[in-house]
């Protein structure tokens, strides 16, 4: 019955490896605090200098004038994302309930990588694709420069189809399958019990994927700046060229300065506001939904 | 009289109820037709983008092109630095991030305790996945380039990638481990395993496809990402030669020969070769996933 | 003796606990699942290389009892234990107990015959590597030794390395028995480790146990009287977090004291 010899060293190991993970795991979080701390030191005092309100609705952007408004960027993202949602939830959820619901197992096993795989193809291809490929189309077809609304609205409605398809997917694939089977044998279509039970079962998951669905169109920047043609001016039809919040950053951080670098940080900080609104939204929708359910 | 009336109603209903039955079954065909055909679309477009930048820029990628330095900004030769700083950035910031996301998945899976501690550690994983890649563009140059005077070089560049791929590397390693069945945990703790012992025992061993998977994908992520790399590693054209040099990634290369109109031919045929090793990183991770699953049965 | 703390063991040589015959002991033990409890005040005695036999219906409390025993109940976050659980005199949830210690003390099989996703040979050395043996042919004598002990020897000598996947549902159960022997503990608790298996693993497995008493004190958990009534031994009635009575197998099934035994033996409920 002699003790084990090991067995000291060992607890002590224990203890100082938890604590290692401890450590290790906060970076996460660690990182997220530099993140906004660095951001908002470096765009907040132009904010504060210029005012919240008049950054935020101001309708002229001249950096070399030194008026910084972003609202034309503002209605651009907006603009752009709506688009965007509007060609992407419908596309996306009739994916997701074919994979889901519809299809034969065997054909989902490989349409759903494939559709995976869409996430995996770098922004800078879509933002090609589009320029090669979508705006000389809205040019020939439609009319204006080509460089639209428009254009970045069906790339990023492509780009956010993965977001949507795999997340609602997820939401069906949760509802328990006795509540399809039972509509069935009620004597329902497969499109009547999709209606009436799964979809409302599986509408927070719908929702959450919507949402940031839209979290990642707001935040795309290189495949917009491509096709979007980046004028900062609020646009007057969905023809015309825009400008977003994002493109707005990347396309002058290469050589602004001084008061412009500053502005641009501050163009940051709304971003990142923005997108924290979305992901609160999305992680109260799933929430919800686990408590419905 | 009644009667006769009453069997011409039943009859009408029934007739009516096989309509609305037909009429259920048609709606029902051409709803699943649609939703097949918006599918068939969207894999459409997948297949798309591949054939056209394949069949635009395959024939560009001779081993001269891959092995060549650019000439005269990237009009004629080839891509080689590019590849070499997409290799540098994206291995040393998968070397950074996946240790630490597997370490913090172990952390969230194996070791919380009820306290704010995990709570606090998912908090921000979750949030720093939806942060979109130029905010991390725009941190990196503060905080790695400007901050630590790293500059504009692969190390910048790395660091500010790991960041932005540590929580896809947490997640899929989180899945991974939670996947893991309970009773080898206990039969592991039976034995008087310490938790460690357990973990690198039987956690990880069996967790191990499933981590890969996840780093694999992230490394695909990571090799097409441009935003978050452009401010942070530069544009250089020239061969590095140590970590704190600047490069230029494919995806950088690609987007300033494409935008500025260098050349149409080298866009393409960086982009093929970009997509190529998209492709390929894709298949292995599917392939890993499918064994393990394979297995598991 | 090293999970015990300096005084705990000052403590059991005072009581001269440790001396006497009693392996486990039990006085007013109580566990709770938060608020939920599943052991209401059990008082029970097992002496060094007793079989007993534990026999109850499903949610009487049999399972919680054992992982009290080897405190893999810790992993369950919110349980609480209450009253004294002590092995040699030491007591179990006292402070300063080395867990792990105590758990290669107390060895496991469960219900479901579960096989590490490792080799056949893996499976066995698991317990004896964590310990820190590395020496190969050590192992493979301790590994040897362990499934000669638990009758599986002859049927994987062969095939030592291949996948433990791949052996049948009481095989898997027998090298359940093997992991554990591999350990040397000195207690084996084995939680209806039958409930799995056809009926001829089942007996292979019942003959066993009368063999491991030799060199170990084990507790047997079982919800089917028939069991029990085959395994004979001791038998200990749970019911409803209850030790309802104990009593040698013969005793239990001829003349139980309790109505409610009777009712159980008899096949009235459960
Ligand atoms: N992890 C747990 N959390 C909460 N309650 C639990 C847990 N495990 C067991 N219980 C409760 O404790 C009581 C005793 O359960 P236990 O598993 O010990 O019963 P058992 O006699 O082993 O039954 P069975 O024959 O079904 O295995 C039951 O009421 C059960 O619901
Ligand atoms: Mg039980």
């Amino acid at each position: 019955m002699e003790g084990d010899p090991m067995r000291y060293p060992m607890r002590y190991r224990e203890a100082v490896i938890e604590k290692t993970l401890v450590i290790v795991a906060l970076s996460a979080i660690a990182v997220l605090g530099l993140i906004i701390l660095f951001i908002f030191k470096e765009g907040s005092p132009i904010m504060a200098r210029i005012g919240v309100i008049r950054f935020i609705a101001g309708a002229k952007w001249a950096p070399s004038r030194g008026v910084f408004g972003i609202l034309p960027m503002i209605w651009g993202s907006i603009w752009v994302t709506l688009g965007a949602l509007i060609i992407g939830v419908p596309l996306g959820l009739a994916c997701a309930i074919f994979l889901a619901e519809m299809a034969p197992a065997r054909a989902s096993a490989i349409l759903k990588p494939a559709v995976e795989l869409l996430a995996g193809i770098p922004s800078v291809v879509y933002g090609f694709i589009g320029l090669v490929v979508l705006v000389p189309f809205i040019r020939r077809w439609f009319g204006g420069p080509g460089f639209s609304v428009l254009a970045a609205a069906i790339v990023l409605g492509i780009m956010i189809l993965p977001t949507i398809i795999s997340i609602s997917f997820d939401a069906f694939k949760a509802v328990p399958v006795a509540y399809r089977d039972g509509m069935l044998a009620l004597g329902a279509t497969r499109w009547q019990a999709i209606r009436m039970v799964i979809l409302p079962a599986a509408r927070p998951g719908i929702v959450a994927a919507v949402i940031l669905g839209m979290g990642r169109a707001v935040g795309e920047t290189m495949a917009v700046i491509m096709v979007a043609g980046n004028a900062t001016k609020i646009p007057s039809s969905i023809l015309a060229p825009v400008r977003t919040l994002t493109s707005n950053i990347a396309l002058e951080m290469g050589y602004a300065a001084g008061e412009h670098r500053e502005a641009l940080f501050a163009t940051g900080i709304v971003l990142f506001v923005v997108i924290a609104l979305l992901n609160l939204t999305a992680r109260l929708f799933a929430t919800g939904g686990r408590v419905a359910r | 009289m009644n009667l006769v009336k009453e069997e011409e109603a039943r009859k009408i209903d029934r007739y009516i109820e096989n309509a609305k039955k037909v009429n259920q079954h048609v709606i029902n065909a051409r709803v699943t037709a649609a939703f097949a055909g918006a599918t068939a679309l969207t894999v459409g477009l997948l297949i798309f983008i591949i054939v056209y930048i394949l069949s635009r820029g395959f024939h560009m990628v001779t081993p001269a092109f891959l092995l060549e330095t650019p000439r005269q900004m990237g009009r004629a030769g080839g891509i080689y630095p590019a590849i070499v700083g997409t290799i540098l950035v994206t291995g040393i910031a998968v070397v950074i991030a996946a240790p630490v996301g597997v370490a913090t998945a172990i952390y969230l899976t194996e070791y919380t305790r009820e306290s704010w501690l995990p709570r606090i550690v998912r908090f921000g994983t979750e949030n720093l996945a939806g942060i979109p890649s130029i905010i991390f563009g725009l941190f990196g140059f503060l905080f790695f380039v400007i901050y630590l005077d790293l500059g504009w070089s692969i190390l910048s560049g790395a660091l500010t990638l790991s960041a932005m791929i540590l929580p896809t590397i947490v997640r899929t390693s989180e899945e991974a481990i939670k996947a893991v069945p309970n009773a080898y945990r206990e039969i592991s703790y039976a034995l008087g395993s310490t938790r460690w012992q357990t973990v690198t025992g039987v956690i990880l061993p069996t967790a191990l496809p499933g981590i890969v998977t996840g780093v694999v994908l992230a490394i695909g992520r990571s090799i097409g990402e441009t935003a978050a790399v452009i401010f942070t590693a530069g544009a250089s054209l020239r061969l590095p030669e140590s970590l704190l040099d600047p490069v230029r990634t494919l995806p950088v290369h690609f987007y300033i020969l494409a935008r500025e109109g260098i050349s149409m031919d080298n866009a393409y045929g960086t982009a093929a070769v970009l997509i190529v090793l998209i492709l390929i990183i894709n298949i292995a991770a599917y392939s890993i996933m499918n064994r393990f699953v394979a297995k598991s049965r | 003796m090293r999970w015990r703390s300096a005084p705990q063991r000052e403590m059991a040589q005072v009581t001269g606990e440790s001396m006497t015959d009693i392996k486990i002991l039990a006085q007013d033990f109580k566990f709770y699942y938060g608020e939920h409890c599943a052991l209401k005040g059990i008082n029970l005695e097992i002496r060094r290389n007793q079989l007993l036999t534990i026999m109850g219906p499903s949610g009487s409390g049999k399972t919680t009892f054992l992982r009290a025993l080897n405190r893999l109940n810790d992993l369950v976050p919110g349980t609480r234990a209450e009253g004294r659980l002590a092995i040699d005199g030491v007591d179990v949830y006292g402070r300063g107990v080395d867990v792990a210690d105590l758990r290669r003390r107390v060895g496991m099989v469960f219900a479901l015959p579960v096989a590490l996703p490792m080799s056949i040979f893996d499976n066995v050395a698991y317990g004896p590597r964590k310990r820190g043996i590395r020496d190969r042919r050590k192992l493979a004598g301790i590994v040897e030794k362990a499934l000669r002990d638990a009758i599986l020897w002859d049927e994987v000598k062969d095939r030592l390395h291949d996948h433990a996947g791949t052996l049948s549902g009481g095989q898997q159960q027998r090298l359940s028995i093997a992991r554990v022997l591999a350990v040397e503990p000195e207690i084996i608790l084995l939680d209806e480790p039958t409930s799995g298996l056809d009926p001829l693993s089942t007996l292979k497995i019942e003959g066993l146990l009368w063999e491991l008493v030799k060199s170990y004190t084990v507790v047997l958990v079982t919800h089917n009287p028939l069991q029990s009534a085959r395994v004979g031994g001791e038998i200990a009635f749970f019911l409803m977090g209850e030790l309802v009575e104990r009593g040698p197998a013969s005793d239990i099934f001829t003349h139980p004291r309790d109505k409610r035994t009777e009712d159980y033996v008899s096949g009235k409920f459960g």
